[in-house]
């Protein structure tokens, strides 16, 4: 079963190399990866996604709440927070193709990106159901490249992750 | 601003400016800060400008090591003997991965340990330049956390975390890699008042709930059996355990890393669980309704089969690192804190949940006496008509006393060292538990002297792991540490020899060293000894065993080492072969039914 962690972490060198080696080491298999800033300097956020029963659960997150640089670590609920994944493809097209697949993007409320006389760059963000769908839909087309980031996912509501950091 | 500069202002700014160091000069700072008094080490290239700063100092005494393996060992005696932090320190490259084994086993056994590399020049790093390893990065499975440093205003900063981290919470080895520049450039000495750790919080006070809970089961309990590991020790809590034990009348085992947290002599005491721990302890805690884990981790070593240990037992699982918790056995009772201060609280808790009475464990107590009386431990004489070496290594433990330093290599030799040795106080047997680093005794000896120096110490060693680490007795003589070494030599790689006998159809592939009885003795102990300036005894009838010990123990100008020529034929009983159920445990080789393929 997919469990979407997120982790709030310093911004230390080496430090993604700790998370992904902990999950190595301890034989949890990473889906998805995803790092970026956060509202508050020198800290960033993980977003991963692992496949785990829920006690191995227990454990990984244990583990990566023992590594010095990881200060918060919370499991975010498909109902209770907003999961979205972005996706990148090329698409091959032709003049017979080419307003059909634009269809398709707008179906999806997906964006075209750039255009070629025999290509389409498409964007697509949504959850990984979406993503899925429109890979699937405009697949028979011929996709030449993929590029997809890891799932992004933020809690409802008003409060914030990084609360009562740095404040005891 | 240089204009209205008066006398009063300048002398008031000369005492508030910090001072400026090299950042060589800050580490020494640092170290003489944080009260370190010894450290291990060995120079190389990366080193040099803190090794510059290290001569001068007169509060803290190096000690020049002949391998840095040596020196992480020493370091690790150094602390688990004292209690305290060890330190060591290496040079960028090869003396850095040199350490690489110390560091493992102290990450195995929870030694807080002090790691400092040089590293190459900040420019250089990623280059391959000379000497260059990312030993950070190589050191990350089996650190407790580590630190690159390349500005030398980070470093009392650094060390003082460095240290903070390695001591306290569940210890570990700390590394602070120091690259060349950071050390030859200078920058004004600012010690922290408060550390940066944001991301660690150790818990020490355990959940109020979790400790009435777990001494409401303990009240509760027919059976129950305390199964305390090394966090006690680490914990300094064998005071406190001593008062829970007592005040609950509950069997006690302390596990290979726990040798010492509760006196074998005291009543309660089952001895060791485990692959070869003794009978008592192993069916104890098989045959109990409560395990109360104070400090352990559930070892394979200790569990045997998983699914088979303690079947109808719950769990009360005392730990301060979390992540232990339900890790191996799903525990009923989880309770996350330091050993010392959940013992202080469960021993009130305990008072209050059996003030309305407790349930009889006077039968229990009466299974266990009867395991004891039938299953004491013991040993054959061998047939061979040699030296029968858990005799010796008893000797030795009886001759010393409680108040000596044991410290062990790995294998049989550590097995009999772990049985047959009494040990009455914490901090007396040290040991390669987790990592089983053949090769520990002779520098965590070392170490443990340095630390202890009042104490007699003892490296209980074996042929094959003596010739892994021997080369710090040079360290010893020239320091005057003059540490006492037992070779058990049985002539091969025992541990491994015995399981060959058992479960390979005493197929002996490569475990013969020919150091012993009927071989070339390569090399010859006592001459070794000799080269080594230590005083070298051999040892091989059971006449001589007695009055070589007592010299040993009356030598202290320089270290002993005694070559007791064993029988290669004596294995370590009980045992629970690999892979089934403690309830198989086997008292002899003769009680051994057919084993079960591993």
């Amino acid at each position: 079963m997919s469990h979407v962690l997120s982790l709030l972490v310093e911004d230390k060198p080496g430090l993604l190399t700790r998370v992904a080696g902990l999950f190595a080491r301890r034989g949890f298999n990473i889906e998805s990866l995803a790092v970026g800033k956060t509202e508050v300097p020198g800290l960033s956020r993980i977003t991963v996604v692992v496949d785990v029963e829920e006690l191995p659960l227990e454990q990984v997150t244990k583990q990566l709440n023992k590594l010095i640089n990881v200060i918060k670590i919370v499991e975010l609920e498909p109902s209770q927070s907003v999961q979205r994944e972005h996706l990148l493809v090329k698409v091959r097209v032709d003049n017979a193709t080419r307003s059909q697949i634009i269809e398709a993007v707008n179906l999806f409320r997906a964006r075209v990106v750039d255009v070629a006389p025999d290509a389409l760059v498409i964007e697509v963000t949504g959850d990984s159901g979406k993503v899925q769908a429109f890979l699937r839909v405009i697949e028979p087309y011929g996709i030449r490249e993929i590029a997809q980031s890891g799932l992004l996912a933020i809690g409802r509501g008003p409060k914030s992750i990084s609360e009562r950091v740095g404040k005891n | 601003m240089a204009t209205d500069v008066t006398p009063r202002s300048a002398a008031r700014t000369t005492t508030t400016e910090p001072e400026v160091l090299t950042g060589s000069g800050a580490i020494l700072r640092s170290l003489e800060k944080l009260g370190v008094k010894d450290v291990f080490g060995l120079p190389g290239g990366a080193i040099i400008p803190f090794y510059d700063e290290l001569m001068a100092s007169t509060t803290i005494r190096h000690i020049l090591v002949r391998h840095e393996q040596g020196g992480g060992h020493a370091a690790e005696g150094y602390a688990t003997a004292s209690g305290g932090v060890g330190v060591v320190i290496a040079t960028s490259g090869p003396g850095a991965t040199n350490l690489v084994t110390a560091i493992a086993d102290a990450h195995m056994d929870s030694v807080p340990l002090l790691v400092i590399t040089g590293q190459v020049f900040s420019t250089l790093m990623g280059t391959d330049a000379f000497q260059e390893v990312d030993i950070v990065g190589i050191t990350m499975p089996i650190t407790k956390h580590s630190f690159l440093v390349t500005r030398a205003e980070d470093v009392p900063s650094t060390l003082a975390a460095a240290y903070h981290v390695a001591s306290t919470g569940r210890p570990g080895p700390v590394l602070v890699d120091i690259t060349k520049d950071a050390q030859q450039g200078r920058a004004p000495f600012v010690w922290p008042t408060k550390l940066d750790l944001p991301g660690y919080r150790p818990v020490t006070k355990a959940h109020g709930k979790q400790i009435q809970a777990a001494a409401q089961l303990l009240a509760e309990a027919e059976r129950p059996v305390l199964y305390v590991g090394g966090g006690i020790i680490r914990s300094g809590a064998s005071a406190e355990l001593l008062a829970f034990a007592e005040a609950s009348g509950a069997p006690v085992v302390t596990t290979l890393m726990a040798r010492g947290a509760f006196p074998d002599s005291h009543p309660q005491h089952l001895g060791m669980p485990g692959m070869h721990g003794t009978v008592p302890a192993v069916l104890g805690i098989q045959e109990s309704d409560l395990l109360i884990s104070l400090g352990a981790r559930f070892d394979d070593r200790v569990t045997g089969k998983v699914s088979e240990f303690a079947p109808n037992a719950k769990i009360v699982h005392v730990d301060i690192d979390p992540a232990e918790i339900s890790k191996i056995r799903v525990a009923d009772v989880p309770i996350v804190g330091d050993a010392k201060e959940v013992l202080t609280d469960l021993i009130a808790a305990y008072g209050q949940a059996s003030a309305g009475g407790r349930s009889d464990i006077g039968p229990w107590w009466k299974r266990l006496n009867t395991l004891r009386e039938n299953f004491p431990l013991g040993y054959t004489e061998p047939e061979d008509g040699l030296l029968a070496p858990q005799a010796i290594i008893k000797r030795i433990g009886e001759l010393t006393g409680p108040e000596g330093v044991y410290a062990s290599g790995v294998g049989q030799h550590q097995m009999w060292a772990a049985q047959f040795i009494k040990y009455e106080r914490p901090n007396s047997w040290l040991n390669s538990g987790g990592a089983g680093t053949m090769g520990y005794a002779v520098p965590a000896a070392m170490g443990a002297k340095v630390a202890e120096p009042q104490r007699t110490v003892w490296a209980i060693d074996g042929d094959g792991c003596f010739q892994m680490t021997n080369q710090e007795l040079a360290t010893c003589t020239i320091n005057d540490i003059p540490i006492k070494v037992a070779v058990i030599n049985n002539s091969s790689l025992g541990m491994v020899r015995q399981w060959q006998t058992l479960f390979y159809e005493s197929r002996h592939s490569f475990t013969d060293l020919e150091t012993g009885h009927e071989t070339r003795m390569i090399p010859d102990f006592v001459k070794l000894a000799d080269a080594y300036g230590a005083l070298g005894i051999r040892v091989t009838r059971p006449e001589e065993v007695d009055p070589a010990i007592k010299l040993a123990l009356e030598t202290n100008d320089r270290p002993v080492v005694i070559d007791f020529v064993v029988s290669r034929d004596s294995m370590v009983w009980p045992m629970v072969p690999q892979g089934v159920g403690n309830s198989s445990v086997q008292y002899a080789r003769d009680h051994a039914p057919e084993w079960a393929e591993e």
